[in-house]
């Protein structure tokens, strides 16, 4: 039988209030019930990351995470990536390097990338392909992904530098 | 040939690498594709599959499903009009029938591959939906399955179609067949051919099933209003098909159908088929209300369409110098479970590469248990030359001759026929052949570690003409809208906007480009087969002409000229001897209200001039001879891409193209049970490759142009899917000495074949 519930979360820094049904995966909370539609679905079984968003600071495959698990949580997607009209330095060397064809997969691998930013502002290629090997595109051949996450990395330090 | 506009002007955006137009969307995450969109009254589809590969449908009671709260629609096939036969124009340019389109897209009679659609449903929610699906009780009388390709062309094999007997040369036989259609191609005296050769090899290959594997599964949303009005949102290479496969099977005509292409998630040649979108529309029609339907990934490889497994046998002889004398080709096709023509696109390609003076294709479509086979990418090419770029090897082995030496040797051009007929037009494979050889990839020593080689192969693909629709608008401030019917599935926006950039001297990004849903633009085939810059160009190409000519009409008024004496030299309006300041078009813009109102310009094109497009890839590899696991250590493409209008896009297409050949070669497959029934239907277990599977794919452009556009373009989509087959196969048999001749070359085969052949031998390899 369908509970509907009530889940509290800051998704990209707003307090967002959204009513869920217990069945839901985070990826559908996220897409029917905040109408955030750029978290794409490729399969529902954590195997192609297009669903990738951090929670609480983790990077997940939001399609493995029930809606109800999101409750307090702090959830970043790629809705959350550019502030205003600013572009995260990802998304704009993504587009540079034409680092997209069809663009299903991208907001997954801009989420995941981000993520691992964070985490590692200068990754060595080894450490981009390990970080990013959950995300499946099927139409770049990768190279320019990676391109993009290095230059972006460049971009990042030289500003906070 | 100079690299140059038909008024024989440098390239001024042609060739540059602007940010795509759609690009920002895509990556803030606004874009919206077919999953994306919702109505505030939808309902939620879901489809009853058949869980058997091959059974009768002797029951289907949906009573317990209606009478679920919430469930508002049941449809089955009795409820799409009666199948008629009806030829068509599908895929890339093969002809089908659509009485079976009808059959695939819910079973009537019986299901014939695991998966088939029996029924759908229409409830408030998903889950209700799923519950739904459950609920509807079907009573089979399983049958016996055939899903290998040689099996089903056996005498005694189960039956998928009473009513199909073989079609040989256009003759229909008189017994039951699995075997669709036999079509041969014959060039001379093949025996005397082979007879002449002072090296003959002969060999048979297998290939498995493979899917195209775009991350985005398949939706569609359909409104049926109360006016017989219909409305289909949906994520598709080709919404005029849509449309036409629509009206077609509900009987009703194109007018009342548009079709809203939304944003795309990969397709390759397997989105263009209709699936969800028929289903849509009638269970809107008894509900009212939109109705939505997505897939699951299981769905997805269960019930659309994969790419052909294969059995072949090829045989080549050559001279001591290397000229190929003769070649037979023996190639059986999986077609799936309704006829398919994709032996017969193999037969088109297999010899394609190569001058011979004989020949011998015959080539068979094989019915099996299995989804129909639908295009991926070069359909059908990569498995046919496959086991000829293997044999090649071989010869070159033999001979001693250097690989590619071999290929240049015997290498087609300009005036050669291909084995069905055409002469090729300008075609680039000898200078993509010369520009491999004198790539620092091939020059440099091939890795010569323990299990470590260097191979090539040679891949072609025909490319699409078809036809293409554009508007060409000029804005009142001078900058340019471009209009047209071709879904944008990889940056084709940037390409069309670039070419009407070129043409009328503005900037890429003084063009807007978009994609219009069919009530808004002319009749556009689909977006595949690599024509979408080549036609849909051409068509841009051409509306732009009919603007230019339009503005000299105004620039003549402006001037108090004649218009014969104006000249548009790509940047701006001239006169030749009369002291005017050359004019814009961007300057024209302001002036339009004045003299005469705005200006448009329409092109609607079926080009003939479509250009071939070759390829030569290079692989280094290393096997670790214990686990069977292949490490590609360097992998360049090289192909004739005609003039590459955004070359990061070309390269792209290059790249991911090669990517999906190389998992074809090593990982990816259909793994079936003994009753075939598919064992690995999700990404974990259908290894599609990752960014640690492959290295940076290197891409060398070769720009022979196609005389039969104006700026040069040949497709360049998808040839690269077809060289990495041969290449890697190659590769590791130079490699460790064994040559799997069988795909793909997984680990644990590669493993039980070299474990088969001894491991002494691998330290010395003799291949
Ligand atoms: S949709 Fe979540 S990993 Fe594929
Ligand atoms: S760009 Fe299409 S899947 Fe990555």
């Amino acid at each position: 039988m369908s509970t509907k519930r009530v889940v509290t979360a800051t998704i990209n820094g707003t307090d967002s209030t959204l009513i869920v049904d217990d069945r839901m995966s985070l990826l559908d909370a996220l897409r029917d019930a905040a109408g955030l539609t750029g978290t794409k679905e490729g399969c529902l079984t954590g195997d192609c990351g297009a669903c990738s968003v951090i929670m609480n600071g983790r990077l997940v495959d939001s399609c493995l995470v029930m809606a109800p698990e999101a409750e307090g949580a702090i959830i970043e997607t790629v809705e959350g990536l550019a502030q205003g009209n600013d572009l995260h330095p990802l998304q704009k060397r993504f587009l540079e390097h034409a680092a997209l064809q069809c663009g299903v997969c991208t907001p997954g691998f801009l989420v995941a990338a981000k993520d691992l930013l964070d985490r590692n502002p200068e990754p060595t290629d080894d450490e981009v392909r390990y970080w990013l090997a959950g995300n499946l595109c099927r139409c770049t051949g990768y190279d320019k992904i990676l391109r993009a996450v290095h230059d972006a990395a460049a971009d990042l330090r030289s500003s906070s530098r | 040939m100079e690299k140059q506009t038909p008024g024989g002007r440098p390239y001024k955006v042609i060739g540059t690498r602007p940010i795509r137009h759609d690009g920002e969307d895509k990556v803030t995450g606004r874009a919206q594709s077919g999953a994306d969109i919702s109505f505030r009254d939808q309902l939620y589809g879901k489809v009853l599959r058949s869980p058997h590969p091959h059974a009768r449908i002797v029951s289907i009671d949906a009573s317990k499903a209606l009478a679920m709260p919430g469930v508002e629609a049941v449809i089955t096939g009795a409820e799409l009009p009666q199948p008629h036969d009806r030829m068509f124009l599908s895929g890339e340019g093969g002809v089908e029938n659509f009485r079976y389109v009808n059959d695939r897209v819910l079973a009537s009679g019986k299901a014939l591959f695991e998966g088939h659609p029996i029924a759908a449903v229409a409830a408030k929610d998903i889950w209700t939906a799923e519950e739904a699906v459950k609920a509807i009780e079907v009573t089979y009388e399983v049958l016996p399955a055939v899903t290998d390709v040689l099996k089903a062309m056996q005498p005694d094999a189960p039956l998928l179609h009473e009513e199909i007997t073989t079609e040989t040369l256009g003759e229909k036989k008189k017994e039951s067949t699995n075997v669709c259609r036999h079509t041969q191609h014959k060039r001379g005296d093949v025996d005397q051919g082979f007879s002449a050769a002072d090296v003959v090899i002969e060999r048979e290959f297998t290939t498995s099933t493979v899917h195209q594997g775009y991350i985005e599964p398949h939706n569609a949303t359909a409104l049926y209003r109360s006016d017989g009005q219909i409305t289909i949102w949906t994520s598709t290479q080709a919404p005029f098909w849509v449309r036409r496969d629509v009206a077609e099977l509900l009987e009703l005509p194109l007018s009342t159908i548009k079709v809203v292409p939304l944003e795309i998630g990969g397709g390759f040649g397997g989105k263009i088929a209709v699936y969800l979108e028929p289903l849509a529309v009638l269970l809107s029609k008894k509900t009212g209300k939109p109705v939505k339907l997505v897939m699951n990934r299981q769905e997805v490889f269960l019930a659309t369409g994969p790419a052909s497994s294969t059995a072949t046998r090829i045989k080549i002889g050559v001279k001591k110098d290397g000229t190929i004398t003769a070649a037979a080709a023996h190639l059986v096709y999986e077609a799936g479970a309704f006829p398919s023509n994709w032996a017969v696109m193999g037969s088109m390609c297999v010899l394609a590469p190569y001058k011979m003076e004989t020949l011998l294709i015959d080539a068979f479509d094989v019915l099996t248990n299995t989804p129909k086979v639908m295009a991926y990418r070069a359909p059908s090419s990569p498995q046919a030359i496959f086991g000829v770029e293997s044999v090649l090897d071989e010869i070159a082995l033999e001979l001693g001759m250097d690989p590619l030496e071999l290929r240049m040797k015997n290498a087609v051009e300009e005036g050669d026929r291909r084995a069905d007929g055409p002469k090729f037009p300008r075609i680039g494979l000898k200078e993509t052949i010369q520009a491999a050889m004198d790539s620092e990839h091939y020059k440099s020593p091939a890795p010569s570690g323990p299990n470590q080689s260097r191979a090539v192969a040679v891949g072609f693909w025909f490319n699409a003409g078809l036809q293409s629709s554009a508007t060409v608008g000029i804005n009142m401030d001078g900058t340019a809208s471009v209009v047209t019917g071709s879904v944008d599935i990889g940056g084709s926006r940037a390409s069309m906007a670039m070419m009407a950039a070129e043409a009328l001297g503005l900037k890429a990004e003084e063009v807007r480009p978009s994609v219009a849903d069919t009530d808004a633009i002319g009749h556009t085939d689909v977006t595949g087969g690599s024509r979408t810059t080549f036609a849909t160009g051409m068509a841009v190409y051409e509306a732009c002409q009919d603007v230019l000519g339009q503005l000299k009409k105004r620039v003549a008024t402006l001037w108090e000229l004649p218009e014969e004496e104006i000249e548009f030299d790509g940047s701006a309006f001239q006169h030749a001897d009369n002291g005017k300041d050359p004019m814009t078009v961007k300057e024209l813009g302001a002036k339009l209200t004045a003299t005469g109102g705005p200006v448009m310009g329409h092109s609607s094109v079926a080009p003939t001039g479509v250009g071939a497009s070759f390829g030569v890839h290079i692989a280094d590899v290393e096997v670790d001879p214990e686990t069977g696991k292949v490490t590609v250590l360097r992998y360049t493409v090289v192909q004739d891409v005609g003039q590459a209008i955004h070359p990061s896009y070309v390269e792209g297409q290059m790249q991911g193209g090669a990517v999906q050949g190389i998992g074809w070669a090593l990982n990816e497959e259909y793994v079936r049970n003994d009753e075939g029934k598919m064992m690995n239907p999700s990404f974990l277990d259908y290894r599609v490759p990752t960014m640690l599977d492959v290295p940076s794919i290197e891409t060398i452009l070769v720009e022979v142009p196609n005389p039969g556009h104006p700026y040069g373009v040949r497709g360049v989509g998808e040839t690269p899917i077809v060289p990495p087959l041969g290449t890697l196969h190659n590769a590791i048999a130079r490699a460790v000495g064994v040559r799997m001749r069988s795909l793909p070359m997984s680990p644990p085969k590669l493993s039980a074949a070299l474990q088969a052949k001894g491991l002494e031998a691998i330290a010395a390899p003799t291949p």
